[in-house]
């Protein structure tokens, strides 16, 4: 009897959790990793006390989940066309906010890539080329495009690899088992992935542009949290680290 | 059509990879099996936790030492490379040697077990008849331990077909190489391709419980047995 008590309680201790301030879950697209930690970082600095928690994960795979009722205040997508759908669906609380255009670089750990382009990717020495799963991730997608723009998707099809979203992405050419990777600018300007090899921009003419939006949920319709984070997102040190990012902003010239 | 050919080319590679990495398990997990179950070595406790070990650890974490093991940079890469074999990931063979690990307790415990049911008396009866280790291993041992061989086979290859989290970070999710159907039904979900999802969604459900469903039927009820 007393071993079924003391399950209990510890059944109940491990259901509680400290209460706080206020809470927020961020669902974030992948190529927002790095970026996104230090924008949290820099708010929770001046919002003390605050939980703001991130995930990060395909675009695609959110917009399932918000659907599904997943719990997640607002939702950043690398293609603004999901939380569009989600506002036509009554499940967002707030308007469809532009704030990024995302860019793809071909990136090597190997190679040196800042010396490629598209055609280089013919070469027989690469192997294997990472690039987003086309079917469900906005970078992918756009790697397909440019990369039939440049009339080079019948020759490096057989040498493709998909990733789940463009970090896991990442990671198959950061191993190095991928020679070579398309994977956002986002990510190959942070510091752990720059050290290694370099990168060449892919020119945006060769792709559908990458605009990036987000919705406040309408389950964080009622929490002033999320409100505050999302206007901290037009604030100009949130605006300075997307930029340091590589990500070209609202309003801004894309062709830069 | 039920279901569209990029299904069933993952539903047929599934197959391919379940069978060949039972194959491999069988000739592979009944020495270890056979060991484990004889042996009084102190390494036994040993061995048989590493052999655990896929049944406790995150698929994420064997997935993760696979592909930096099997990488350019890796000891199996390297192995693979000077061997002439070249690179295994984002490759069926890579997958193969995957599942060989994430499904070696499948194998290994049931066989195991079997072994160890039984006991000493009918390989000492087997030495008074001058029958050779490896005669009485054949000719007594095996035919005894057939029922755990089968319980151990079915378990391995329903195992392999249940794969997903290992397949995901090594497999690159190739089309007909490495593109099985937990990963096809995972990609028809994030494209909101629910339709198609649910058909194969469904076939792997009938087919884990009509796996489950055989096992349990054929296994004997020990009590009417006794």
């Amino acid at each position: 009897m007393s071993f079924i008590k003391t399950l209990l309680a510890a059944c109940f201790l491990l259901s509680t959790s400290a209460a706080h301030a206020g809470k927020i879950t961020v669902a974030a697209a992948a190529d927002l990793k790095f970026a996104m930690d230090e924008i949290v970082a820099t708010f929770k600095k001046s919002n003390a006390g605050e939980e703001v928690e991130v995930i990060y994960g395909s675009s695609g795979k959110f917009h399932t989940q918000i659907q599904e009722g997943a719990p997640y205040d607002l939702y950043f997508s690398a293609d603004i066309d999901f939380p569009r759908e989600l506002v036509k669906k009554g499940l967002a609380a707030s308007e469809v906010k532009p704030y990024a255009f995302g860019r793809i670089v071909l990136w090597s750990a190997t190679l040196d890539a800042t010396k490629m382009n598209l055609t280089s990717l013919a070469d027989p020495k690469i192997a294997r080329i990472a690039i987003a799963n086309p079917k469900h991730a906005p970078y992918g997608k756009r790697a397909e495009e440019a990369l039939r723009a440049a009339g080079m998707w019948d020759k490096v099809e057989p040498k493709l690899v998909y990733g789940e979203n463009i970090a896991a992405t990442a990671q198959f050419v950061q191993t190095g088992n991928a020679q070579i990777g398309i994977i956002a600018l986002s990510l190959a300007l942070n510091p752990e992935l720059a050290n290694k090899g370099g990168y060449w921009l892919i020119p945006d003419s060769l792709h559908e542009p990458l605009e990036q939006g987000y919705i406040i949920t309408k389950r964080a319709e009622n929490n002033p949290l999320a409100k505050r984070f999302a206007d901290y997102m037009s604030s100009k040190p949130a605006r300075a680290v997307m930029t340091r990012y590589g990500f070209v902003l609202p309003g801004e010239n894309l062709k830069k | 059509m039920f279901l569209s050919d990029s299904d069933l080319q993952a539903i047929w590679l599934t197959v391919r990879l379940a069978s060949i990495v039972t194959a491999i398990l069988l000739l592979v997990g009944t020495p270890i099996a056979w060991w484990l179950a004889r042996t009084r070595s102190k390494w036994k406790g040993p061995i048989g936790a590493v052999v655990a070990l896929p049944l406790v650890l995150p698929p994420s974490v064997l997935g993760f030492y696979l592909l930096l093991a099997m990488g350019p940079h890796g000891p199996v890469g390297y192995l693979t490379r000077e061997l002439g074999i070249g690179p295994l990931p984002f490759t069926f063979w890579g997958l193969v040697l995957a599942s060989v690990f994430y499904s070696l307790p499948f194998m290994v415990q049931p066989v195991q077990n079997a072994f160890e049911a039984i006991g000493d008396r009918p390989l000492e009866v087997a030495a008074t008849l001058r029958a050779a280790p490896m005669d009485a291993f054949f000719s007594v041992a095996l035919p005894l331990a057939l029922p755990g061989f089968l319980t151990a086979a079915i378990l391995t290859f329903a195992h392999t077909v249940g794969e997903f989290g290992v397949v995901l970070m090594i497999g690159g999710n190739i089309p007909g190489v490495t593109r099985v159907a937990s990963v096809q039904i995972y990609d028809h979900v994030e494209a909101l391709e629910y339709a198609q999802a649910h058909r194969l969604a469904a076939v792997m459900l009938m087919f884990s419980f009509l796996v489950l469903l055989a096992l349990y039927a054929w296994r004997p009820n020990p009590k009417k047995a006794g």
